[in-house]
């Protein structure tokens, strides 16, 4: 990071000496010295001129790689921060730490360097005239301070309308089919615009330029050199991007945890829950996997990396030979090749065959307590059937499922209605 | 699609430009032109603000129109439209705000410069003409010198910068399989791969950037030390001398801006590339369904092929057959929301395209498989009932489409679906795709996709 700063200063320096010498230069020259009197300022404009393309160059490069190191370290730490973390972040918030992140480095590239860079210049030609001096504490200070300060706070309004957008995108054929579609898009397009509004970038360049030539027609009224007032011009010119500096602000991504947890039942034998919708089955499974030790549970509603469909189920055990690895394939009926590559969230899979590769990751990791949610999701029944009927069998610890199939309840040896007066131990059933 | 009206109020800009020069220089060489200078630069100060109000503005107007146009488009994947309406619009504001205009900038500034210097001083005039064009022409060179290896590079940067995203999401998952621990050193790995990656790349593509700094800064200084000699032999007056020390780096000052744009907007012209064509047009009345025959004709879209179906007035057709055949897109067919890649679907006779689409959809009533128009708190069976009262409502449709949901449906939700079926499809068209055996009961024929 050092050295980008150095780099970067040594470059807008250059800029400004090119400038401020070639001019130094003419008006000596319009003197008519003798050519000795030039000799300096003719080797120092061509070597600058040099040097500043260079200097640009290798700021740029030095400032990349500063960022991109902090970005191996930050992200890292990042990822061990939740790996040990107790509660596991929803899936909104866990995109929002990436983009925080992301943010964070783009910010210091974008917004930290560039300032840093500038002040620094600012402090070495302010010396020479109180009017620069005071020009550039506007232009470095006051207004990128401008810039920044956000008064009001627009977080209700963007979620607003993410959610309008969000409905739009995701229940389109159902908004276009009941011709809703319009009357919801008018409603999303004046929250836009309402935020557009009051989000206005305040863009200060006109009044960053507007400080520039304020600055040097003080300094030429007060017949200052003509050389300084040039490198004066130069020197603000690096200071007027940092008028529409902008910093966003990192999404927050804290989450109440969760506080309620449903009474489980017995662990002991296959088991199987049922109830009607919304009684919180789910919620009873996702409490029983937060208890258990990693390892000794694997939950079925899982994530699929974008990567082979063997790297996604040898996670479940490393170390799977491939007869490990046959086998389990052959139980739940997968019947992907092992090393087609999946697509980012699974795209390039149908629903059923992601829910088959997450069902033989399960069946390879063998655990203690299998726990699975609507395992048999997105497979037609007949087929559904069958496979939750070679899992049970290959279980050797204990089960617990939740599931709407009725027609599946004879696999178990243990149903639990979960009712909404309360929870009724059917007894055995299978 | 975009707004260009900011662009007009760039015309006074080179104008203010020359005149700025020329009074610097003026006044520098102990001429007069003060008070005009302060008039000229409050003129120019003016011009950036005006010109920069209607740059937001015109990039405000341009993202709603986007936003409008990519939510309307037919056919493109939710996640990724979503992408586009919220990240993707904003990305468009550098575009409009910063690229189109110093586009324009670094054509009519350096040759507003280069016509006022050859009435100045035809040898700087001379060297400006013709050290202009290289910075494009290296730039091009050195763009086609590494064009193929920049895109192989970007290529497996966009691969190893989802990874962070991807092993973040699914942090779960690793820590079931107890193998968080192990990626901790994977995210460090790759991320320092990325960084590498990334450096070489840079180093490629930061050459343009090099090379066009480099000819500005060197031809200043060519400008400026020849100038300064002739000036010692009293060759040329100091008035001149300065106008061109002054010019000579404004002809290159808004390429070296355009350049650095033309990498800020890159993320904004990758989403107007997106902008879909389609235009909604008004078709024909669909004919009445009471009376109307609609025809599958040996459609092939998506895993359907050369699937033909005659659905004649009062059928009631249930569809069968494994996950994946395309019983949904059936549906989606005959709603118009999944156009054939082959063969027609025809209503009376006409093709379902040139019927309009409104009307069309006025006449139907759909039940899909998720439905998700309700609000997001209620579980899938409730969503189901609410959905399923919504198209009930429909009192008028002359065709009944329903999805039946494959999980999450308790006893009663289920009992309710088959009851309201059976109501709401006596004596009207109705075409369901059935995953269980109770509602085969209730149609009069079994299709197999």
């Amino acid at each position: 990071m050092k050295l980008a700063i150095l780099v970067g200063t040594l470059a807008e320096l250059a800029g400004v000496g090119l400038t401020a010498t070639a001019t130094w230069l003419i008006m000596r020259a319009a003197e008519h010295p003798p050519m000795q009197a030039l000799t300096v300022a003719i080797v120092a404009v061509r070597t600058l001129a040099l040097a500043k393309g260079a200097l640009r160059y290798l700021e740029r490069l030095t400032s990349h790689k500063a960022v991109l190191s902090e970005a191996v370290e930050l992200r890292g730490r990042v990822y061990d921060d939740l790996a040990n973390r107790r509660h596991i972040p929803s899936g909104t918030a866990l995109t929002r730490i990436v983009t925080n992140v992301d943010q964070h480095l783009d910010t210091k590239l974008r917004v930290t360097l560039p300032w840093i860079t500038a002040a620094l210049v600012s402090g070495a030609v302010a010396v020479f005239s109180i009017p620069l001096a005071i020009g550039l504490l506007i232009n470095v200070v006051l207004l990128p301070w401008l810039a920044i300060r956000k008064p009001e706070d627009l977080t209700p309004l963007r979620a607003k309308l993410t959610e309008q957008t969000t409905e739009l995108v995701h229940s389109k054929e159902e908004l276009v089919a009941y011709g809703l579609f319009d009357e919801k898009l008018a409603h999303a397009t004046k929250t836009a615009k309402t935020l557009s509004r009051k989000e206005r970038i305040r863009d200060l360049t006109p009044l960053a330029i507007a400080v520039q030539f304020g600055a040097a027609l003080l300094m030429l009224a007060q017949h200052e050199p003509a050389w300084l007032i040039m490198a004066a011009i130069a020197t603000f010119e690096i200071t007027i991007p940092l008028a529409t500096m902008t910093k966003p602000t990192p999404e927050t991504t804290d989450e109440t945890e969760p506080s309620y947890t449903p009474e489980s039942p017995e662990l002991q034998g296959r088991s199987a829950i049922v109830g009607p919708s919304g009684i919180g089955k789910t919620t009873l499974l996702n409490a029983i996997a937060g208890r258990l030790e990693p390892s000794k549970g694997a939950l079925a509603d899982a994530h699929v990396f974008h990567t082979t469909v063997r790297t996604n189920v040898l996670l479940a055990k490393p170390d799977a030979t491939q007869e490990e690895l046959d086998r389990a394939a052959r139980i739940t009926e997968l019947d992907l090749d092992w090393d087609q590559v999946v697509g980012e969230r699974g795209e390039e899979i149908s629903g059923g065959q992601r829910q088959r590769l997450i069902l033989t990751r399960s069946v390879l990791a063998n655990p203690e307590v299998l726990l699975m949610d609507e395992p048999t999701e997105g497979l037609d029944p007949e087929q559904a059937d069958r496979v939750l009927k070679k899992i049970l069998d290959n279980c050797q610890g204990t089960a617990l499922v939740v599931t709407h199939r009725e027609e599946q309840l004879a696999l178990f040896d243990h149903v639990h209605h979960r009712g909404p007066i309360r929870d009724e131990h059917v007894g055995r059933v299978g | 699609m975009v707004d260009r009206r900011h662009l007009l109020a760039l015309i006074p800009i080179p104008f203010l430009v020359l005149a700025q020069a020329e009074l610097l220089a003026s006044v520098l060489s102990g001429g007069s032109g003060f008070l005009l200078l302060c008039l000229v630069i409050g003129l120019r100060v003016l011009a950036w603000w005006v010109h920069r109000a209607m740059a937001h503005r015109a990039a405000e107007r341009t993202r709603l129109r986007l936003r409008e146009a990519f939510l309307r488009s037919p056919g493109t994947k939710a996640g990724e439209v979503a992408t586009l309406v919220t990240r993707g619009v904003h990305d468009v504001t550098p575009y409009v705000v910063g690229y189109l205009p110093q586009q324009i900038l670094a054509v009519a500034v350096p040759l507003a410069v280069v016509i006022r210097l050859a009435f100045a001083d035809l040898t700087a005039a001379l060297t400006i003409s013709l050290t202009l064009p290289l910075i494009p022409i290296f730039g091009a060179l050195v763009g086609a010198h590494t064009r193929e290896r920049t895109a192989r590079q970007w290529a497996a940067l966009a691969t190893l910068g989802g990874h962070f995203l991807d092993v973040v999401k699914g942090i779960g998952t690793l820590r079931a399989f107890g193998r968080a621990e192990a990626q901790s050193t994977t995210v460090r790995k790759l991320a320092a791969q990325h960084m590498t990656e990334t450096m070489s790349a840079l180093r490629v593509a930061f050459l343009s950037a090099f090379v066009l700094e480099l000819v500005a800064t060197m031809s200043v200084a060519m400008v400026a030390v020849p100038i300064g000699l002739r000036l010692l032999d009293g060759g040329v007056p100091l008035f001149t001398a300065l106008l061109v020390l002054f010019l000579a780096p404004e002809a290159f000052l808004p390429l070296r801006a355009a350049g650095a744009q033309y990498h800020a907007s890159a993320q904004g012209r990758e989403v107007l590339a997106k902008v879909p064509t389609y235009t909604e047009t008004t078709g024909t009345r669909p004919p009445d369904l009471a009376g109307a025959e609609i025809v599958l004709d040996n459609v092939s879209v998506r895993s359907l092929k050369n699937f033909s179906l005659t659905i004649k007035p009062g059928d009631r057709i249930a569809l069968v057959g494994p996950s994946g055949a395309g019983k949904s897109t059936v549906l989606g067919l005959l709603l118009g929301f999944v156009q054939p890649d082959d063969g027609r679907v025809l209503v009376g006779g006409v093709d379902l395209r040139e019927i309009d689409r409104k009307a069309w959809l006025e006449a139907l009533s759909w039940v899909p498989q998720r439905p998700t128009l309700v609000p997001a708190n209620l579980s899938s069976g409730e969503q189901q009932r609410v959905a399923l009262a919504k198209a009930l409502d429909r009192q008028q449709a002359g065709l009944f489409l329903l999805d039946e949901p494959t999980a999450h449906l308790d006893a009663d939700t289920e009992a309710l679906v088959l009851q309201a079926t059976r109501d709401f499809t006596r004596g009207r068209t109705a075409v369901i795709v059935a995953h269980r055996p109770t509602l085969l009961n209730e149609v009069d024929r079994v299709v197999t996709v």
